[in-house]
C-alpha cells in the first residue's frame, strides 16, 4: 500500500471571485447573501474550514450541498451525534473479516499474514478518511458538530488543521487535495477555542426580506409573486414577536408549499389562522402570535 | 510588553482595528490578525460589504460579537469622510432653513415603501443638516455628549460643529409620530378601512420596525461623524454597544433587557448540556455487589468485571427569593426566567417576590407561561407592597419566615436575589442566619458591582458575612454562578 505524502501542491481554487460564488450557487438554486458568498470564497482561497453557526432551518447543511453541486465536487458527510467516536468518524478495521483471513491462511508465514491483514481490503474508511483520500474535488460536511463529545473535537483538530490522518499500521496519510470543509453547529454547546481558531466563522441568520422572497420563489416557483411577498412580510413580523422558536426560511418555504397544495392564492385571516401551525411548531407560540396579531 | 511597531499603511490600520476590538472585549489573537490580513489580500477593497463580512469571518468566534464588530468596523473603515451625501437631499425652505414638514413627507414616503437604501441616505442628510451642535463657534466650542441636545440649530452654516447629536436630529424629525400617517397611506387613504385587525397589526409592526431601523441609522451616522471630530478611539469608547451578555443588568435599557430575555432559552440549554457532561464524568460510586455477582456468572463465578454504582443525581428543591423593586427588577426577571428554563434540574421550584411585603408567585411560572410579561402580573399581586413601596429586606425576610415557615428545609437550596439596599432599615440578620441554618445551601446573587457593596444604604457586606454573596452584574457572570450552583 503506497501512502507517500503528497507535497504542498498549488491547490486549484474552486471559485474566481465573490461574484462568481454568487452566480454559481444561484445556478444550483442556492441564493447566497454577501456574507455567505464572501466566506465561502475565502474558505476556498485560504484553505481553511468554514464553521457555520445559526438557528435551525436557515440553510446551513444546504450550503454544503450547494457548494458541492456548483463545483461538481463530491459531498462527504459526517453526521455528528452524542457518543460518536474515532471508529465512526475516521476508520475502522474489519475485525471479523481479518479473523476469517487468518483462519483461512493455514501454512502462510506470519509476516505475510500480518501485512495482508492490515491492507486496504480490511479497512473500513469512515467519512473523514474518505474525504482526505479522495482524488477528486471534495466537499466535507461535518454536520451538527456541537452534538459530538469534546473528545471528537480533538480528532477534528488534527484532521482539519493539517488535513492528515495517522493510521498506525500505515503511517500518516496526507490529503492529495484539501477538501472544502464545512462544519455546522446549532450552538447548543460552545465549541472549543482551539477548533474555532482553525476555522473561518460564519453566523448564518435569517435573510433580509428581499433575499427571503427570492429564496421562496426559487424553491416554490409556482407561487404567485405577490403571495410570496405577503408570506415574507408576515414571517418577518412573527420573528419580531418573542417566540420560543422563531420561524426559519425552511418554515417560510413550507408555508408557501402548503398554500400552494391547498390551492389558496390569498393570505387572509382565515388562511393564516388555519395554516399557522406550519410556521409555529409550539402550541404556546401559536397562541401568543394569535393574541398579539389580533387573529381571533 | 512592546509589540514590533508597524508603521503606516493597511497593516498598521488593521493592527489598530484589532486593538480596538480587544478593548471592546473581543479576544482577537495574533493568529486571527494574520487571517484577517490574508482576507484583505484576497478581497477587493472597494467592495466594503465583502471586506466587512470577510474580516468578521476571520476575527469573530461567537455570534453575539457581531454588533460590537459592526459598530467598530464603521468607525475604522468608514463609508466616507464628511457629509458623504447621496442622491436624497433635504428639502430647504425659501429662507434657507430645512423645511421640516416637507422632510417628514419625504420620510413618510420612504417608510411606506420600505426603501432601505434611500432611508440610509436620508439619515446621512438629516444628520448633516439637523444634527450639528455648536456650528459656527469654531473649534473652541466645548464638546457636548451625544444625545446632549440643546445648542443652536445648525442652520447658521459655516464653521465646524463641535459635535453631532442624534437626539437633536431625531427630535426635529420625530419619526415615531409618522406611524399613524404611514399606516393611513398603506391602507389607501385616511377613510379607508383595514381588511382585518390582523392586516392592520402586521402593517403596524412592520412600519414600527422600519422606524426603529431609521433611528438606528441616524445614531450610527452620528457616531461616524462624531468620530471625525473627536477621534475614533473616543467614539469607540462611548458609542459602541456592549456585547449582549456583558450588559450590566442595572443599567440596561428596555431594548437590551428584551435582548437578554431572548438569550434565556439558549443559555439554559447551554447550562443543561454542560451539566450533563459533568454528570457523565462524575466520579464512579462504590462497588455494586449485586450486579458484580450477576456479571461474574459468565466467568464461572470469578468477578472479572466489577460493576459500580452510579451516584444518584441530587435534585434539590430550589427556592428563589427575589427583590422586584425598581432597577433590580430586570435582573430578577432574567434570573427567574433562567431558573424556570432549568426546571428539569430541580425536583421543585418555588418563587417568592418581595418589595417590603412578600408574596409567592410560583403559579405564574407554569410550563407554558408567557414569561415576557410576567413582571406586570407580579407587581399587581396584593401583598407585595406592605407599607410604602421602598424595598425593605428585613421586613420582607421576616414576613417570608412567618408566612411560609416550612418552605425552607434541609433539602432546599435558597437563592436570594437583590442589591441588599435596605433604605437604612433593619436588615434583620437573625432571620437570615436562621434560614441559613435550616437550608442546605443559601446563596445571594447581587447585581451590583462588588466595589459598591456596603456603600450608602447597602447591607451587602453584613448579609455577606452570613451567606456567601456573588456578584452577578451581567448575564455571563450569572451563567457562571448558576452553573457552579447546579447540582451534579
Amino acid at each position: 500500500m503506497s501512502t507517500e505524502p503528497v507535497g504542498e501542491k498549488a491547490q486549484k481554487a474552486l471559485f474566481d471571485s465573490v461574484d462568481d460564488v454568487v452566480t454559481r450557487l444561484a445556478d444550483v438554486g442556492y441564493l447566497a447573501s454577501t456574507a455567505v458568498a464572501t466566506t465561502v470564497f475565502l474558505a476556498d482561497r485560504l484553505g481553511k474550514p468554514l464553521l457555520v453557526e445559526g438557528p435551525a432551518g436557515v440553510g446551513k447543511t444546504e450550503l454544503a450541498r450547494a457548494v458541492a453541486d456548483a463545483t461538481g465536487a463530491g459531498l462527504v458527510r459526517l453526521q455528528c451525534y452524542e457518543g460518536i467516536d474515532e471508529a465512526r468518524a475516521l476508520y475502522e478495521w474489519n475485525h471479523a473479516k481479518q479473523l476469517l483471513r487468518i483462519t483461512a491462511s493455514q501454512g502462510e508465514s506470519w509476516d505475510d499474514t500480518r501485512d495482508d491483514v492490515f491492507s486496504e481490503e480490511f479497512l473500513l474508511p469512515r467519512p473523514l478518511l474518505t474525504a482526505i483520500r479522495r482524488e477528486e474535488p471534495t466537499v466535507l460536511l461535518v454536520d451538527e458538530t456541537d452534538k459530538a463529545d469534546v473528545e471528537v473535537e480533538g480528532l477534528l483538530l488534527e484532521v482539519l488543521g493539517d488535513f492528515q490522518v495517522t493510521v498506525p499500521e500505515w503511517g500518516t496519510i496526507t490529503a492529495n487535495q484539501r477538501p472544502f470543509t464545512l462544519l455546522t453547529s446549532n450552538a447548543t454547546r460552545e465549541l472549543s477555542e482551539a477548533l474555532k481558531r482553525r476555522c473561518l466563522f460564519l453566523h448564518l441568520d435569517f435573510p433580509d426580506p428581499e433575499l427571503e422572497r427570492r429564496i421562496v420563489l426559487a424553491r416554490v416557483p409556482q407561487l404567485p409573486e405577490a403571495l410570496a411577498e405577503e408570506l415574507v412580510r408576515i414571517v418577518g413580523v412573527l420573528r419580531g414577536i418573542q417566540l420560543r422558536k422563531a420561524p426559519s426560511v425552511s418554515e417560510t418555504i413550507d408555508w408557501g408549499r402548503t398554500l400552494l397544495a391547498l390551492g389558496l392564492d390569498t393570505l387572509d385571516d382565515e388562511t393564516v389562522r388555519a395554516t399557522l401551525g406550519v410556521v409555529l411548531k409550539h402550541q404556546a407560540d401559536a397562541q401568543r402570535a394569535v393574541a398579539e396579531l389580533r387573529l381571533n | 510588553m512592546s509589540a514590533p511597531s508597524v508603521t503606516g499603511g493597511l497593516p498598521a490600520h488593521l493592527v489598530d482595528f484589532v486593538g480596538a476590538l480587544r478593548r471592546a472585549g473581543i479576544a482577537v489573537g495574533p493568529g486571527e490578525s494574520v487571517d484577517a490580513a490574508a482576507v484583505i489580500a484576497e478581497l477587493d477593497l472597494l467592495r466594503r460589504e465583502q471586506v466587512r463580512e470577510g474580516l468578521a469571518a476571520a476575527m469573530l468566534r461567537r455570534s453575539g460579537q457581531r454588533a460590537v464588530f459592526d459598530a467598530l468596523f464603521d468607525l475604522w473603515f468608514p463609508l466616507g469622510q464628511g457629509a458623504a451625501l447621496g442622491e436624497v437631499a433635504l428639502p430647504y425652505a425659501e429662507d434657507g432653513s430645512v423645511d421640516v414638514e416637507a422632510l417628514r413627507d419625504l420620510l413618510a414616503g420612504l417608510l411606506r415603501d420600505g426603501d432601505t437604501a434611500a432611508m440610509a441616505e436620508l439619515a446621512r442628510a438629516i444628520v448633516d443638516g439637523l444634527g450639528a451642535v455648536g456650528r459656527g463657534q469654531g473649534q473652541g466650542g466645548q464638546g457636548q455628549g451625544q444625545g446632549g441636545g440643546g445648542g443652536d440649530r445648525g442652520d447658521g452654516g459655516g464653521g465646524r460643529p463641535s459635535t453631532w447629536s442624534a437626539y437633536q436630529a431625531l427630535n426635529a424629525v420625530r419619526p415615531e409620530t409618522l406611524l399613524a400617517r404611514v399606516l393611513a397611506d398603506l391602507r389607501g387613504g385616511p377613510d379607508a378601512a383595514w381588511d382585518s385587525p390582523f392586516a392592520e397589526e402586521v402593517s403596524r409592526r412592520e412600519v414600527r420596525e422600519r422606524i426603529a431601523a431609521f433611528r438606528r441609522m441616524v445614531t450610527d451616522e452620528t457616531r461616524r461623524r462624531g468620530a471625525e471630530i473627536r477621534g475614533r478611539e473616543a467614539a469607540a469608547r462611548t458609542g459602541v454597544p456592549k456585547e449582549g451578555d456583558r450588559v450590566d443588568f442595572l443599567t440596561a435599557n428596555s431594548e437590551q433587557l428584551a435582548d437578554l430575555r431572548r438569550r434565556v432559552a439558549p443559555l439554559a440549554r447551554h447550562l443543561a448540556s454542560r451539566l450533563a457532561a459533568r454528570r457523565r464524568r462524575a466520579r464512579r460510586g462504590p462497588i455494586d455487589l449485586r450486579r458484580t455477582l450477576r456479571r461474574s456468572m459468565s466467568t464461572g463465578g470469578v468477578p472479572m468485571r466489577p460493576a459500580f454504582r452510579r451516584p444518584r443525581p441530587g435534585r434539590p428543591e430550589l427556592v428563589l427569593f427575589c427583590d422586584v423593586s425598581g432597577s433590580v427588577a430586570g435582573f430578577s426577571h432574567f434570573t427567574m426566567m433562567l431558573v424556570q428554563a432549568l426546571r428539569e434540574q430541580f425536583s421543585r421550584i418555588r418563587i417568592f417576590c418581595f418589595v417590603d411585603g412578600c408574596v409567592e408567585v410560583t403559579d405564574l411560572f407554569g410550563p407554558n407561561a408567557d414569561l415576557g410579561g410576567v413582571m406586570a402580573e407580579i407587581t399587581a399581586r396584593p401583598g407585595l407592597i406592605a407599607f410604602d413601596g421602598h424595598s425593605d429586606y428585613g421586613s420582607a425576610l421576616g414576613r417570608f419566615r412567618e408566612g411560609w415557615p416550612d418552605v425552607v428545609g434541609p433539602r432546599t437550596s435558597l437563592l436570594l436575589l437583590g442589591d441588599a439596599r435596605t433604605n437604612y432599615r433593619d436588615p434583620n440578620l437573625t432571620v437570615l442566619t436562621d434560614l441559613a441554618e435550616h437550608a442546605r445551601h443559601v446563596h445571594w446573587l447581587n447585581p451590583e458591582p462588588q466595589a459598591q457593596w456596603g456603600t450608602g444604604d447597602s447591607a451587602a457586606r453584613r448579609y455577606g458575612e452570613v451567606v456567601p454573596m456573588h456578584e452577578c452584574r451581567t448575564a455571563a457572570q450569572l451563567a457562571g454562578v448558576v452553573s457552579g450552583l447546579l447540582p451534579v
